[in-house]
């Protein structure tokens, strides 16, 4: 995944589609206060300078599907791991909720369900069904859509065919008005994705931890 | 038998055969404590854990700082028993069994936190190693995992080396008893006859486990402070912590062990047999473990403050003038200006100052765990993901309730066990020259402490 930093307007949209998408539990605004707010996709707001001489920075911050993941030594029953496609997974039905793998996140990106969840009313309505809904005393986290990106593979063998980029797109892609967030496959180098994490521009949050993570931020550089 | 030894007999029985109401009492007050924790758990788990302080990003906080705290004191008892054997000091002899039995009891507290504090309890079962049909297994890569086999294996050999010199007393109480008391007594002393034969086992046994037992104990709070140092974290990430915490927790330990000697001497009227110089001695380790844990802090902080790391300074910047400061100087003041002053001053060495400052250390060592787990997981790197946290009641119950069940523990035990260990005492008078040096001897009751 890449994310141009340049066009990001930090309105939020992604949010949205995330929780709509992946039945993320909506906990209102006395638990949200007490910090258990839960948004797999988080735009972070940065501000520069003092008023009113002032610079906004957004970027939004989901799983960075690191390659040496921290999280994934940490869990004792294997609920954090990695697939064979490079994710970092997340089994809820194993994990049975120490939150070691939540405290070993440098980028805070993993959630726990501290109650069972509940949708306000019409929101129970628009579950997802091809995604879990995640009981109380789980951690849960930004999977990369692995539901669509199981459909789009699946549809693709069905029609006896190769995956060609932007067959998938994230929530979180799809709902970008600016088209900020860019999903596709690493592996491929032709593939949008792997030409924007080549940039100069491309860089990875917390990179010095080592963590290798598979988002490229795509940095500020014109002088809005 | 001579008159010395009929008198240990005596005292040391009599808790055992009489019974106040004052007992029933403190009984009843400590097990309502403990049951009310109990409930809050319940009520954790009936409701989900959002009753709890905790949230995102400090998933651990009250119930891991209890779990390393009890596992600290847990310390006490084991090592400090088994190094004082080894190194046959005299005066090991009356505190032996009422420090190995703190280690038993607090271990067990303490292992129950990671349970406790699990999202799904009733799922703690999959970290054991168990064939299942699944084919899963846990992932040994995780110091959680290590946890489990650390803190399992120093429960069986604590508990080894706490029954194993409390077989012959349980004789003892099968001979001085009769009917059904005298029945289970007998099962317990696993047929106890005194034989020289047994007498050589048992001492074999002990010498064994005393030596093993000294790396076992070392290892266990390695691993618990690998559950921290394991984790890329701001001030978790340290060589020095394995260290660190073995000597915290050799430092709660001497001071947990010290409050339970005091109570015993003033309540079971122990003041023949605990004598101001084992408080003295024990004062003296306490203010030694105490510079250390200053050396410690110390030495963890000033590098953390040179190395100008962008997050480790900023948990350093909350922990010594930002909003954990007051917390944060509390427990110098109890972990080392208060131990220092009353400990390194002979006047004030006596059994009440050891237990002020005791009850210090406690008190630091409580909040020293506290400011390791919380300041560093509200300060992680993205400022955007900062938080703070604030204890709610159940945490606080529980928390309250595991002092009361250590101390519920410890009086039911030295209600059916002779809490100090009648036959070493009396060691004189057994012929067991072959493995006893003879210089332990002259410790034997009266010749000791004039």
């Amino acid at each position: 995944m890449a994310v141009d930093l340049d066009t990001c307007t930090g309105c939020g949209a992604c949010v949205t589609a995330c929780h709509a998408e992946n039945n993320i539990p909506i906990v209102g605004p006395a638990e949200a206060a007490r910090g258990r707010a839960m948004h797999w996709l988080r735009v972070e707001r940065y501000f520069e300078g003092e008023f009113p001489d002032v610079r906004v920075k957004f970027r939004p911050v989901m799983c960075q599907h690191c390659d040496a993941a921290p999280c994934e030594p940490v869990c004792p029953t294997y609920a954090s791991h990695h697939t064979e496609e490079g994710l970092n997974a997340q089994v809820y039905n194993r994990c049975i909720g120490t939150r070691y793998c939540a405290n070993a996140c440098p980028y805070n990106v993993r959630f726990f369900d501290f109650f069972n969840p509940q949708w306000p009313k019409p929101l129970h309505l628009q579950l997802n069904p091809d995604v879990s809904v995640r009981e109380v005393g789980v951690m849960e986290k930004c999977t990369f859509c692995v539901q669509r990106i199981n459909a789009g593979e699946i549809a693709a063998k069905a029609e006896k065919r190769e995956l060609k980029d932007g067959d998938i797109q994230t929530a979180c892609a799809q709902a970008c008005a600016a088209r900020a967030i860019v999903f596709g496959d690493l592996n491929d180098p032709e593939s949008e994705v792997s030409r924007l994490s080549r940039s100069p521009r491309a860089g990875r949050l917390l990179e010095d931890l080592g963590t290798l993570p598979k988002v490229a931020y795509l940095e500020r550089q014109t002088q809005v | 038998m001579s008159d010395a030894g009929r008198k240990i007999n005596e005292d040391l029985l009599r808790p055992l055969l009489q019974t106040s109401w004052r007992f029933y009492l403190l009984v009843a007050l400590l097990g309502s404590v403990v049951v009310a924790g109990l409930v809050a758990w319940l009520w954790q788990m009936w409701n989900g854990f959002g009753v709890a302080g905790l949230n995102n990003p400090v998933y651990w906080a009250f119930y891991i700082t209890n779990f390393v705290f009890w596992i600290g004191i847990s310390h006490a008892g084991t090592l400090i028993s088994a190094i004082l054997r080894l190194v046959n000091a005299g005066w090991r002899r009356p505190v032996t069994r009422c420090a190995e039995v703190i280690t038993a009891f607090a271990l067990m507290i303490g292992a129950m936190f990671p349970i406790i504090h699990l999202g799904r309890p009733w799922l703690a079962f999959w970290l054991i190693p168990y064939p299942s049909n699944r084919q899963i297994w846990p992932n040994f890569r995780s110091p959680l995992v290590w946890d489990f086999f650390a803190i399992s294996t120093y429960l069986t050999g604590s508990v080894l080396f706490l029954v194993l010199p409390m077989i012959p007393d349980f004789a003892l109480v099968r001979d001085r008893t009769t009917g059904t008391r005298s029945r289970i007594y007998g099962l317990l002393a696993l047929g106890w006859r005194g034989t020289p034969k047994q007498w050589h086992r048992l001492e074999s046994a002990m010498q064994i486990m005393a030596i093993a037992i000294i790396p076992v104990a070392v290892s266990v709070h390695t691993i618990v402070s690998f559950d921290f140092s394991m984790a890329p974290v701001p001030m978790w990430h340290s060589t020095i912590f394995g260290p660190y915490f073995v000597a915290g927790a050799i430092f709660s330990g001497i001071a947990g062990l010290i409050i339970a000697m005091a109570a015993l001497r003033k309540f079971l009227h122990l003041e023949d047999y605990l004598h101001p110089v084992h408080f003295q001695n024990l004062g003296k380790l306490l203010l030694m473990m105490s510079l250390l844990w200053a050396y410690f802090v110390f030495a963890e902080r000033l590098t953390v403050w040179y190395g100008n790391g962008s997050a480790e300074v900023q948990v350093l910047r909350a922990t010594q003038k930002g909003s954990f400061a007051p917390l944060y100087w509390t427990m110098v003041v109890c972990n080392f200006v208060v131990p220092f002053t009353i400990l390194s001053l002979r006047r004030l060495r006596t059994i009440t100052g050891c237990v002020i400052a005791s009850f210090g250390v406690c008190i630091g060592m409580w909040l020293e765990r506290f400011l390791i787990v919380v300041p560093s997981l509200s300060h992680k790197y993205l400022p955007y993901a900062w938080g703070t946290y604030r204890p709610r009641p159940v945490e606080i119950i529980i928390t309250v309730a595991t002092f009361a069940a250590m101390t519920l523990l410890y009086v039911l035990f030295s209600k059916f066990v002779p809490i100090i260990s009648i036959w070493e005492l009396k060691v004189g008078e057994h012929t067991t020259h072959v493995v006893e040096p003879l210089e332990m001897h002259e410790h034997a009751l009266g010749d000791a402490h004039p």
